[in-house]
């Protein structure tokens, strides 16, 4: 059964996540200055009272401009990993159910995907789409479908032998009712933490995008662009760089726990 | 009501077939008893008749007859409109037969569901009323339920209201005690039979166990090795056994006696 020490993990993890999630929400609607409005006069201020992070280079608010990075970013990543989620779902369930021909084909195609390195990947589907923030979502879900394919199709695999499912087919259940009605419920717990993994890598797919400038587009702010800027002053205004990496560091670290706590949960 | 004529079944790369020659043939209402050892075949003829055999896994050859319709060969479509309206299977495992994540009162709904142009309100009626037959306790309760909250007997209950709500003609049942405990088992065995006689119900029961056979079935077809070796009445193979196998069979049913 559930083991204490996975369920500090899995607590860690749903307490941090909660958190910036909280922030996050609060940050959609209010922060404490507008993150674009830049003022001359307090440029690179260190952290103050009045500006928690301190100020950038044209002295805009670090703090809000953060919130409002880890919105986004977190956005893109939920959209990357419904797209992977959902088609993956479509194609695992499939080719898990029939086999055959079609899952040789599809697999074969994933297989082909997975195998470059995803960051060129996703590089070439940039220059092929143009950058901006639907067509990283586009390009990070495109490279995210195989391994979620891969996962939900071994679950359905396993799950199509039960007995369960064999009753079903015997009542005359049609086949789309089976998988995805009376199967897909059953792959939940191991999706679930599929997810949060999948969460992670899309956090840092989206920094490492925007970091390297084919991402998110000035002036909606992202914590990967905003840490390419920082960099430039990061002797003269080391909290710049450090309260973005750090606001990326909790984010993966959150799912990376959440995902092991859950994995954890289930395994059992 | 069915017929298997000359039935052959072999699995591709197998050297063997699993089934070579059945014929059988059982009249509605029939309770028929398929024993016979691991491997003998009598489970995988089940399934031929039910259409769980994956046509491309196998060489199938013969006729599986039931009400004329032969389902060796009738197209996916009409086979599913015999499985589960004609014909209910109950499989041996009540641990895994049921989906973990449906409500068991739905699962017994399901086949209302797929089959009927019933109105919800109807099916869930029907489905009450089945699961009392079956002796579950506070159907309304149950229906709630899922099945870990279930005992064994008792999902064994529910799969079988499951499988009888909608009076199927012929009910399957492969090995449908063997994971149940004694008493537990008595009872299903006693349910199966009451259901038979009171809607007419075919069972076709595969077991290995032959003191399973003599309490529900008043004929059995004994197969060793792929085929038929002796068939009649469960008292007249009981007590004259025509066939050597079904003598060793026999000669191997614990008795009080020996144990004394």
């Amino acid at each position: 059964m559930i083991t204490s020490k996975k369920n500090k993990t899995l607590r860690a993890g749903a307490i941090i996540t909660a958190a910036m999630l909280l922030i996050i929400i609060i940050g959609a609607f209010w922060t404490p200055y507008d993150p674009n409005a830049m003022d001359g006069s307090a440029k690179l201020q260190s952290p103050s009272l009045a500006h928690l992070l301190g100020t950038d280079n044209f002295g805009r608010d670090i703090f809000s401009r953060v919130v409002e990075g880890a919105g986004a970013t977190f956005a893109i990543a939920a959209a990357t990993v419904a797209i992977g989620l959902v088609v993956g779902m479509i194609i695992g369930g499939l080719t898990g159910y029939y086999g055959g021909w079609l899952d040789e084909v599809l697999m074969r195609i994933c297989d082909a995907i997975a195998a470059f390195p995803s960051i060129l990947l996703a590089l070439v589907l940039i220059a092929l789409f143009g950058s901006g923030k639907y067509k990283i979502i586009l390009a990070l879900g495109i490279l995210f479908i195989p391994s979620f394919s891969r996962i939900v199709r071994s679950e359905v695999a396993k799950q199509k032998s039960m007995d369960y499912v064999r009753s079903a087919k015997l009542m005359g259940v049609g086949d789309m009712r089976i998988l995805f009605v009376h199967i897909m419920p059953n792959i939940v717990p191991v999706l679930l933490s599929t997810v949060a993994i999948g969460f992670n890598n899309a956090v840092l797919a989206e920094a490492s995008m925007s970091y390297l400038g084919v991402g998110v587009q000035p002036p909606d702010p992202s914590l990967g662009r905003m840490l390419s800027e920082a960099q430039t002053y990061l002797m003269s205004a080391p909290w710049y760089a450090l309260s973005v990496g750090i606001v990326i560091i909790l984010l993966v670290l959150g799912f990376g726990l959440l995902s092991d706590g859950l994995g954890g949960q289930y395994d059992a | 009501m069915l017929e298997l004529k000359d039935l052959h079944v072999r699995f591709l790369g197998a050297e063997r077939e699993a089934v070579s020659g059945v014929s059988l043939s059982m009249a509605p209402g029939e309770r028929l008893g398929l024993v016979g050892e691991s491997g003998s075949g009598k489970t995988v003829t089940a399934m031929a008749i039910s259409g769980l055999i994956e046509r491309s896994r196998v060489e199938l050859s013969g006729q599986a007859l039931f009400e004329g319709r032969d389902l060796l060969s009738c197209p996916r479509q009409e086979l599913r409109a015999v499985q589960g309206r004609d014909i209910g299977v109950v499989f041996q495992e009540p641990m895994t037969s049921l989906n973990p994540l449906m409500k068991v009162g739905r699962q017994v709904e399901e086949v209302l569901h797929l089959h009927t142009d019933l109105p919800p309100q109807e099916r869930k009626a029907l489905a009450l009323e089945a699961m009392e037959q079956v002796g579950l306790p506070d159907p309304p309760r149950t229906y709630e339920k899922y099945p870990h909250q279930l005992s064994g007997g008792q999902r064994q209950r529910a799969i079988i209201a499951a499988a009888m709500v909608i009076h199927p003609k012929l009910l399957i049942c492969d090995e449908p005690t063997t994971a149940l405990d004694v008493t537990v088992q008595a009872q299903i065995l006693a349910l199966l039979g009451d259901i038979s006689r009171r809607y007419g119900v075919g069972i076709l029961l595969i077991s290995h166990d032959l003191s399973v056979v003599r309490r529900l079935c008043e004929s059995v077809a004994v197969m060793y090795r792929g085929q038929i070796v002796e068939r009649g009445r469960t008292a007249d193979v009981f007590q004259n056994p025509q066939d050597e196998y079904t003598r060793r069979l026999i000669a191997a049913i614990p008795t009080r006696k020996r144990h004394e």
